[in-house]
């Protein structure tokens, strides 16, 4: 059957299997035809060619809460547990995810495998900077139990490893207190980029920042941008938000999706918010998962799909960088509804990781002609400047680009073989990057 | 709401998993059999973990006919009574296979079939002495009409909902509700291989539907609720012009 990752490009024919428990996941390795290609993958969130091969383990069978300590809110779950199901299950408690992307709909084994990082990244880091340890199934050496300090060469190539080191069982992670489901936010308006980025600066001690960008405007207003801060309420009602509202049907015709409509929706946005500075108290839902009450808003993007293109640029590359690259998305009118912009942290020890110290800026793209000359001009201004591209996000960088920007790939290559992962777990992308 | 003894029978499978999930939630108490142990205790820590005020479990081959009747007095020893049982289990048999092989044709009519109405003559009893309570079982939009995809399947389903009314109309006075839950496409393992269209929907979509329709005491549910009206125009096309489709 065909499948494709969350922007629906590339879209390829593949087999999917799910293991119901890890001896199914070892006897899966070890069935493998010689020169097949593995994957594992989740719920299929990453965007691009990262969970694609012609055989797909899906980690759906691998779905139980092991244990959870509710004096201390360290959780141990199978990798296939989604995070909307821990949210449900546990925000009622008072706890709440360390890091969360902007979705709730990933899997606990892809949100390690891609090293996600949610608003706080500034201040807490990445998924995996929460992991207790975890256990992963490799082909050479079997089931392994990995830790920051236990086995920590396979922790580190396995966190942000985008599947490639092995199949992640499980994991112990600790959960984050909380005093409410409710989160204040405040809204800062930027009339351009110097500001934003002014504005990050001056709210660093903020739990959760993140920034809206209208990419389509360009001139005195280039950057201009709407900035959002929150912190959790402690008013004390724990309150899990209810499913899905509505749902994209099907794929839209790709003309829903254009320069004007964009253009307006951007302008709409931006100026919604009168005043330069707005606050009000948000369900946790509203505030990090505005995008999943829409189901499917992938499909809006229409048949062809498209791609998000997720940028880091270092702090001392930054201004200047972004001007660069949103100067020419705006010359290229090919414009995208959602770019979010937002201040790292420190990046962590695992070899993969997308974060470090710097902006990162994350565009969609529709998939139209002339779209990938664009994106690999693009990657030449990021190199320039020394950043880096989100492997999640990715389904088109050159093998060079990511050799180029990723300078531990050698280290990652060496562990994959040491573990015998290089001969079972290879992806599309994997392939491409000729990792 | 007051706690429920809750059996369920297939309880590794997919939507049942995604009920007793709900349940859980509840703080019901649940006893569980399915067929592989170590699935079995995950899902019942897990259950656990969630918030069910108790779960047991055993192991259970529904292709061993001569246990089933111990299975289920094993359980009602454990238990004492059950407000709900339900019955989950099944395997998708390939029609095309089938079609030149007999031996698995029987196979699948006697585990999607035969196997059920096994078990419900022995539950049945168990709960017309008891008294009250409610005997899920789900069952499918392909036991509707046969169509020359699915018909091995289908017919087996088929067997399971007319014994279900049959048994329905003879409990009804004693205080027993049955209710065939009858699912379109559902995208579980058991589906894994079948390209994916709008009509597919999640385990825990049809979950809700399950749940709702049991406390309810609902005869019979479609879920998702769409599939009430095509298998409404499917039931209703005259044989003649059906013969000729490709469904």
């Amino acid at each position: 059957m065909k499948f494709s990752g969350w922007g629906n490009y590339p879209v390829i024919e593949a087999q999917e299997f799910s293991p119901g428990d890890s001896l199914a996941v070892l006897a899966a390795m070890a069935d493998l035809p010689s020169n097949a290609t593995l994957i594992p993958r989740g719920l299929g969130r990453s965007y691009g060619d990262s969970a694609l091969a012609p055989r797909l383990l899906n980690t759906r069978n691998l779905d139980y809460f092991i244990d959870f300590d509710a004096s201390s809110g360290v959780l141990r779950c199978g990798a296939g547990v989604n995070l909307a199901r821990i949210l449900q299950i546990f925000v009622p408690q008072g706890w709440f995810l360390p890091v969360t992307p902007g979705t709730k709909y990933v899997t606990v084994g892809g949100a390690i495998a891609s090293d996600v990082h949610g608003k706080n990244h500034h201040l807490d880091g990445c998924f995996s900077d929460h992991i207790v340890s975890m256990k992963v199934a490799t082909p050479a050496a079997g089931v392994v139990a990995c830790s920051p300090q236990s086995n920590t060469e396979l922790f580190c190539a396995t966190a942000g490893g985008m599947g490639l080191t092995g199949v992640i069982l499980e994991a112990t992670f600790r959960l984050k207190p909380i005093g409410s489901s409710m989160i204040h936010e405040t809204i800062l308006k930027a009339k351009n980029l110097d500001q934003a980025l002014e504005l990050f600066e001056a709210n660093q001690t903020a739990s959760y920042s993140v920034a809206w960008i209208d990419c389509l405007s360009s001139g005195n207003s280039l950057g201009r941008s709407l900035i959002n801060l929150g912190e959790h309420a402690d008013d004390g009602k724990f309150e899990v938000a209810r499913g899905t509202s509505v749902s994209v049907p099907c794929n839209m015709p790709s003309f829903v999706l254009n320069h004007y409509s964009i253009k307006v929706f951007n302008a709409l946005n931006y100026n919604r918010v009168r005043k330069p500075q707005q606050k009000r108290l948000r369900h946790y839902e509203s505030f990090f998962y505005p995008l999943d009450g829409i189901a499917n808003w992938n499909r809006l993007y229409g048949k062809a799909g498209f791609v998000q293109y997720q940028f880091l640029l270092p702090l001392a590359a930054g201004l200047e960088g972004i001007r660069t690259v949103l100067t020419r998305i705006a010359q290229s009118g090919r414009g995208s509804c959602l770019a979010v912009l937002k201040v790292f942290g420190k990046g962590n020890a695992n070899l993969l990781s997308f974060p470090s110290s710097g902006y990162t800026l994350a565009l969609d793209f529709k998939i139209t002609p002339g779209i990938f000359s664009l994106l690999d001009e693009l990657d030449a201004i990021v190199l320039a400047h020394s950043g880096k591209l989100y492997l999640t996000k990715d389904a088109r960088m050159s093998a060079t680009t990511f050799r180029q920007s990723y300078p531990a790939w050698e280290t990652f290559i060496e562990t994959r073989k040491r573990y015998g992962a290089d001969a079972v777990f290879n992806s599309n992308q994997s392939r491409r990057l000729e990792i | 709401m007051t706690t429920q003894n809750i059996l369920i029978i297939g309880a590794t499978s997919a939507m049942a998993k995604a009920v007793a999930r709900l349940w859980a939630q509840r703080s019901d108490r649940l006893y569980l059999l399915a067929r592989n142990e170590t699935q079995l205790a995950a899902h019942a820590q897990d259950l656990k973990i969630t918030g069910a005020k108790s779960v047991d479990y055993a192991r259970f081959d529904a292709s061993e006919f001569e246990q089933h009747a111990a299975c289920v007095d094993r359980a009602f020893d454990c238990c004492g009574k059950f407000d709900v049982i339900l019955i989950c289990h099944g395997s998708l048999p390939d029609q095309q296979v089938c079609e030149s092989d007999v031996t698995k044709t029987l196979e699948a009519l006697s585990i999607n079939g035969v196997s059920v109405i096994s078990l419900l003559t022995h539950i049945a009893n168990r709960m017309q002495t008891q008294g009250d309570g409610t005997i899920a079982v789900i069952t499918s939009v392909a036991g509707d009409r046969g169509r020359q995809s699915n018909y091995v399947y289908g017919s087996a389903k088929a067997m399971v909902s007319v014994f279900l009314q049959g048994l329905r109309n003879r409990l009804y006075r004693k205080g027993i509700s049955v209710l065939d839950i009858k699912p379109g496409f559902v995208d579980t393992p058991m589906t894994e291989h079948f390209d994916k269209t709008m009509l597919w929907a999640q385990p825990t979509r049809v979950a809700a539907d399950i749940l709702k329709a049991i406390d309810k005491k609902r005869n019979t549910v479609y879920t998702p609720r769409i599939w009430r009206w095509i298998m409404s125009i499917i039931r209703n096309i005259p044989e003649l012009i059906f013969k000729r489709l490709n469904l």
